[in-house]
């Protein structure tokens, strides 16, 4: 254990480099030329898939993972399906 | 022909009024006629670091409105004769510095100094970028430590963007002054080491300020640390960061104050 200990805190430069190192490519890539590509993504998506069905914005989770070489974006939509609406119609 | 240079970070608590004064007072130890203005209205610092806090009549932004003339508002120190400050006010707002009356302000003080250099506020606002929009160059004052580094890489690109050199078309010069470093802990891995900065940032080495308790002992006093004690180790780095910035090519090294061979290992060119 306290081998390990010793080894995560000599590592904690490096990792403040590497982090940097990728937070900076993406700050300087949306304040430089297009605005968030993220953002506008996640924006559009919604807005096609509230064009279909009606979406309950509590229950729409974004999530967002910024690597080195790529990025994921993960939209979670909770679609109510036929039987939920009627029972929502009928109550 | 006279320099106007920003001393600016992002992020606040990094060392921007200490290397003001430090920079402002080796230059004019070296012979050069400087001004250190203040920029940070509402939170004025400059002049208390500088020893000149119960000397301040008139401020910045009475020069600005016209309510002073800029040679009430001078105060020359009194240790060093070719050393002047120029104060914040600490009681109008920010609003109150017009973007032409900063202008006409900077114009004039060409005219008189050597050098003038701006002591910008933390952060990004409209403080900050008065402080840059005239300046010819600019020392980014960072330690080496995450959320000052992103801070800086935020600065240097309002200074390629927001500045008058910038929007002419012309090269803006930006330093890198990396502040409080400790080499031992860097060696160790525990903090980024000087190239991981300089490699993040990529622009100049203008010089590396070990963390020193001088420093706060010359503020204690009201005196820039490179007259309250210019043996100091972080004395002797400003020293050699302003003979840099006169165009005096000096090794970089990182100052020790126990006089150890760290300063003759860490030898290092100018980028």
């Amino acid at each position: 254990m306290n081998l390990l200990n010793m080894f995560a805190r000599r590592t904690s430069a490096p990792q403040a480099r590497e982090r940097l190192q990728i937070l900076l490519s993406h700050e300087r890539a949306s304040t430089g030329g297009q605005p968030d590509l993220l953002a506008k993504l996640r924006e559009e998506i919604l807005e096609v898939i509230s064009r279909h069905v009606t979406v309950d914005q509590d229950k729409v989770m974004v999530k967002l993972d910024r690597g080195d070489a790529v990025s994921m974006l993960e939209v979670d939509i909770e679609i109510p399906n036929r039987s939920e609406l009627r029972k929502v119609a009928a109550g | 022909m006279a320099k106007v240079l920003v001393v600016t970070s992002g992020k606040g608590g990094v060392g921007k009024t200490t290397s003001t004064a430090a920079l402002g007072a080796a230059l004019a130890l070296s012979g050069q006629t400087v001004c250190v203005v203040d920029f940070d209205v509402g939170l004025r610092n400059l002049d208390l670091v500088m020893g000149a806090e119960r000397r301040v009549v008139f401020d910045l932004i009475n020069v600005v409105q016209g309510d002073a003339k800029l040679s009430q508002a001078l105060i020359r120190d009194k240790r060093c004769e070719h050393l002047s400050l120029l104060a914040a006010s600490q009681t109008r707002d920010k609003d109150a510095l017009s973007s032409e009356g900063v202008a006409r302000v900077i114009e004039e003080l060409r005219e008189k100094f050597d050098w003038i250099i701006c002591d910008s506020p933390a952060g990004i606002e409209r403080g900050a970028t008065l402080a840059m929009r005239h300046a010819d160059m600019a020392v980014v004052v960072t330690n080496p430590e995450v959320s000052s580094v992103r801070d800086s890489d935020r600065i240097i690109g309002l200074l390629d963007s927001k500045t008058m050199r910038a929007e002419r078309g012309e090269r803006m010069d930006k330093f890198l002054l990396l502040t409080r470093y400790d080499p031992a802990r860097a060696e160790r891995g525990e903090m980024l080491k000087v190239d991981d900065v300089l490699e993040i940032l990529s622009i100049p080495l203008l010089g590396i300020v070990p963390e020193s308790q001088a420093v706060l002992s010359a503020s204690n006093l009201g005196s820039p640390v490179t007259i309250a004690n210019p043996d100091s180790a972080p004395a002797r780095a400003y020293l050699d960061a302003a003979l840099r910035l006169m165009g005096i090519d000096v090794p970089i090294t990182v100052p020790t104050d126990k006089r150890s061979l760290f300063g003759a290992l860490f030898g290092r060119r100018v980028a």
